[in-house]
C-alpha cells in the first residue's frame, strides 16, 4: 500500500512538469501559434532557474528566472513568427535547436554544482498527516496545487472572461478580430509570452525541484510530450491537467515495475512515455473532424494585417 | 518608422544573399560571444572558418562531417518541400545505424567485400522502416508526423542502447556498452590513403544530381512540390497527397539510415551508444540554410561541418564548451529565417 501510495505522489509531480509546460502551450496555441521550442525553452529555463538557486540560495527566484528566460526565449520567437512572418514550426524548430545548444554550452560550469539544502517540507496540516491518504495527496511541493489552480483560472479566463473569449477569436479567426479593431498581433505576443514563462517555470520546476540538478538535455523531451498534450486534450484546460497525470503516471510506473523487479530491460521502460505519446496520439487524431472541430480556426496559420 | 512592405514578387537577390547575410550575424554574435567570454574573438574565428579549410587534411576531414549531413539532408529537402515536417531523421539515421551494423556483425573475416552493399541497403531499409511508422501512423490516424518523427528519436536511441548494453554486447569488450568492431571487409572503401573520406561522399554528390533530376525535370518531382505549396492545385491535377507523404517519408528516411550505415561502417566501425550524434537535426538547418536546393545544400552542409569541427577544436584550444556548436547552428536558423522575411518584404522608411 505505502508502495501505491508513493506511485501516486510520483505520478502528481512528474504530473505537475508537463501540465504547466502544457497549459502553456495552450495559451499559445488558442491564439493560433504553435511553438516548438518548447523544449528549447525548458532547457534554458532549468538552467536559468538552477543557475539562481545556486547563486541566491531563494527557490522562489529560481522559479522567477525560469519564468523570465522562458518570457524573453517566446518574445523573440514572437517577434518573428508574428511580424515578421516567419514559419512558425521552422521558427520553433530553431528555438529548439539553439535552446538546447545554448543551454548545454552555458551550462557546463554548472554540470558539478549542488543545490543548497532544502530543509522545508511541504505539508497540509492535519490532512498531511492522515497515514497513506497524507503521504499520495498532501506532501508536496506547492507547485503541484498552484497548477490546478491555474487550470482551474484558466478555464475561467477562456471561457467566462471577455478578454479571454478575445482571445480565443484571435486564434479562431485573426482577421475578423482585426476587423472588430482588437491588436492581433499584440494580444498574440502577450500569449506567446504568457505560455513560453510558464514553460519556463516548468523547466525551472524539473531542475530545482523534480531532479535538483543540471544536466546538459535533462527535459528529455518532456517539451515535446507537452506540445503533443495540448493535441490529446483537444484544446481543454482541464483535460490537459488530466492527460498529464497520465502520462505522469506512465512516465513513474517504469520506476515502480524496475523497483518491483520486472523482467524487462531498462531501456523498453525508458521509451515507454515516448511510446504512449505516439500511441495516444494517434488513437486521438483518428477522428480528424472532431479534431477539427476543437482545433483553434487559424493554429499555425500566419496573419497579415490589411492583406 | 520603419516598415515592412510586400513586394510583388519574392526577390531572387534576397534568396541567395539571405543566407548569407543570416552567417553574417551569425559571425557578428558569434565575435560578441567570445569577447563576452573574454576569448580572443580573431582566434576564435579561425578556429571556426580557417583551421577546417586550412589544407587538405583539414579538407577531408571537413568532407567526412559533411557526408552525412548532406544524405541527411537531401532527403529533408523532398520532406519539407512537400510539406511534411519530418524533424525525427535522429531517429531514421539511429535506425539505419541499427540495421547496418547489425549486417555487419554478421559478417566472418575473409569474406567478400560485397558486404558493404547489403550493409548500404540494410541502412537504407532500416531508416525508410524507422520513417514509415510516421507515414503510417499519419496515413491512417492523421497523426502528427512532427510530434511522431520526434518521440521515435528517443525510442531509436532507447533501442540502440538495448543493443549496445544487451544482446548485441562486445563479449571481450571489458563490459564496455559497445559491440565487438566490425571485420574488416565492411569497411566502407576509401577513396584516398591516409583520410578518412570514403565512398560515401560519391553517393553523396550523386545524390545531389539525382534530386536535382528528380526535382527539376520529372514529373513525380513536380507533383510531390505542388503538394507541398498548394495542396489545393495538387488535389485538382489529382496528384495524390498520401502518396506524396509517403514518398517523402520514405526517401527521407532511406536517406537518414543511409547516412546512419555510412557513419557505423565507415568512420565508427562499431555500435556504440555515441552514434546518434545530433546529424539528424544538424541536417534541418542544412536543409533550411541550402534553400532546400541540391547544390544549395552542399555549401551549407560544408559550413554546418565547419560548425563541427570548429566547436572541437573550440574545446582543446580555446577550452570552451563543444557545445558551442548548437549554439551557432541554432543562431544561423533563427538568423536565416528572420533574414528570409526580405524575400517577400522589403524595409521602407515610412514619416
Amino acid at each position: 500500500m505505502e508502495a501505491y501510495a508513493l506511485l501516486i505522489a510520483a505520478t502528481l509531480s512528474a504530473g505537475t512538469v508537463l501540465a504547466i509546460a502544457s497549459l502553456g502551450l495552450l495559451i499559445n496555441e488558442k491564439v493560433g501559434i504553435v511553438n516548438l521550442g518548447a523544449e528549447g525553452m525548458m532547457l534554458c529555463a532549468a538552467l536559468a532557474g538552477f543557475a539562481t538557486v545556486v547563486h541566491t540560495g531563494n527557490a522562489w527566484a529560481g522559479f522567477a528566472a525560469g519564468m523570465a528566460a522562458g518570457a524573453v526565449l517566446a518574445g523573440l520567437f514572437g517577434v518573428l513568427v508574428i511580424w515578421l512572418n516567419t514559419n512558425q514550426y521552422a521558427t520553433g524548430l530553431a528555438l529548439s535547436l539553439f535552446g538546447t545548444g545554448f543551454s548545454a554550452f552555458a551550462g557546463t560550469g554548472y554540470v558539478q554544482s549542488r543545490l543548497p539544502e532544502q530543509t522545508v517540507q511541504w505539508a497540509w496540516p492535519v490532512l498531511g498527516d492522515v497515514p497513506l491518504v497524507g503521504a499520495a495527496l498532501f506532501r508536496h511541493h506547492p507547485m503541484v496545487y498552484a497548477v490546478m489552480a491555474l487550470a482551474a483560472g484558466l478555464v475561467w479566463f477562456l471561457y467566462r472572461s471577455r478578454t479571454g473569449l478575445v482571445w480565443r477569436s484571435v486564434g479562431e479567426s485573426p482577421e475578423s478580430a482585426h476587423a472588430l479593431g482588437y491588436p492581433v498581433r499584440r494580444i498574440r505576443l502577450m500569449a506567446v509570452m504568457l505560455g513560453g514563462s510558464l514553460c519556463g517555470l516548468a523547466g525551472a520546476y524539473i531542475s530545482t525541484v523534480y531532479t535538483p540538478l543540471w544536466v546538459e538535455g535533462m527535459v528529455a523531451g518532456k517539451g515535446w510530450i507537452a506540445l503533443a498534450l495540448t493535441t490529446f486534450a483537444t484544446w481543454r484546460p482541464a483535460r490537459v491537467l488530466l492527460g498529464a497525470y497520465l502520462f505522469g503516471g506512465v512516465t513513474m510506473l517504469q520506476f515502480h515495475l524496475q523497483g518491483a523487479g520486472a523482467n524487462i530491460a531498462s531501456q523498453f521502460l525508458t521509451m515507454m512515455p515516448y511510446v504512449a505519446t505516439v500511441v495516444v496520439l494517434a488513437l486521438i487524431s483518428r477522428n480528424p473532424t472532431w479534431i477539427r472541430v476543437n482545433m483553434p480556426g487559424s493554429i499555425g496559420k500566419p496573419f497579415y494585417p490589411g492583406s | 518608422m520603419l516598415r515592412f512592405e510586400a513586394r510583388p514578387q519574392a526577390s531572387p537577390f534576397w534568396g541567395v544573399a539571405s543566407p548569407i547575410l543570416a552567417l553574417l550575424l551569425t559571425v557578428l554574435i558569434g565575435v560578441s560571444l567570445f569577447i563576452a567570454l573574454g576569448k580572443d574573438p580573431v582566434r576564435g574565428l579561425a578556429v571556426f572558418f580557417w583551421e577546417p579549410i586550412k589544407n587538405g587534411y583539414a579538407w577531408s576531414e571537413l568532407m567526412v562531417k559533411a557526408t552525412p549531413l548532406l544524405v541527411i539532408a537531401l532527403g529533408l529537402s523532398v520532406c519539407f518541400r512537400s510539406n511534411v515536417w519530418n524533424i525525427g531523421a535522429e531517429g531514421q539515421f539511429v535506425a539505419g545505424a541499427m540495421a547496418a551494423g547489425g549486417v555487419a556483425l554478421m559478417a566472418e573475416p575473409g569474406g567478400s567485400r560485397f558486404v558493404v552493399v547489403f550493409i548500404l541497403l540494410a541502412g537504407v531499409l532500416g531508416g525508410a522502416a524507422w520513417a514509415s511508422i510516421t507515414a503510417w501512423l499519419r496515413d491512417r490516424f492523421h497523426a502528427s508526423e512532427i510530434l511522431v518523427s520526434l518521440m521515435l528519436v528517443y525510442v531509436a536511441t532507447q533501442l540502440l542502447n538495448y543493443l549496445v548494453y544487451g544482446p548485441w554486447k562486445d563479449p571481450m569488450g571489458f563490459n564496455f556498452p559497445q559491440t565487438k568492431t566490425f571485420e574488416s571487409i565492411t569497411q566502407i572503401p576509401r577513396l584516398f590513403d591516409g583520410s578518412r573520406v570514403n565512398v560515401g561522399l560519391l553517393l553523396a554528390l550523386a545524390g545531389v544530381g539525382g534530386l536535382w533530376v528528380y526535382l527539376f525535370r520529372t514529373l513525380g518531382g513536380f507533383a510531390q512540390q505542388v503538394g507541398g505549396l498548394a495542396p489545393a492545385a495538387a488535389r485538382y491535377a489529382g496528384f495524390s497527397s498520401r502518396k506524396a507523404l509517403w514518398v517523402a517519408l520514405l526517401t527521407s528516411g532511406g536517406a537518414a539510415g543511409l547516412a546512419g550505415a555510412l557513419e557505423v561502417a565507415g568512420p565508427i566501425g562499431q555500435l556504440t551508444p555515441f552514434v546518434p550524434a545530433g546529424y539528424g537535426f544538424a541536417a534541418i538547418i542544412v536543409a533550411f540554410v541550402g534553400r532546400l536546393h541540391p547544390v544549395g545544400m552542399v555549401f551549407s552542409a560544408i559550413l554546418m561541418s565547419m560548425f563541427y569541427i570548429g566547436g572541437e577544436l573550440a574545446q582543446s584550444r580555446l577550452g570552451l564548451p563543444k557545445s558551442i556548436t548548437g549554439v551557432f547552428q541554432g543562431l544561423l536558423l533563427f538568423t536565416l529565417l528572420a533574414c528570409d522575411t526580405l524575400i517577400a518584404y522589403r524595409l521602407k522608411w515610412v514619416k
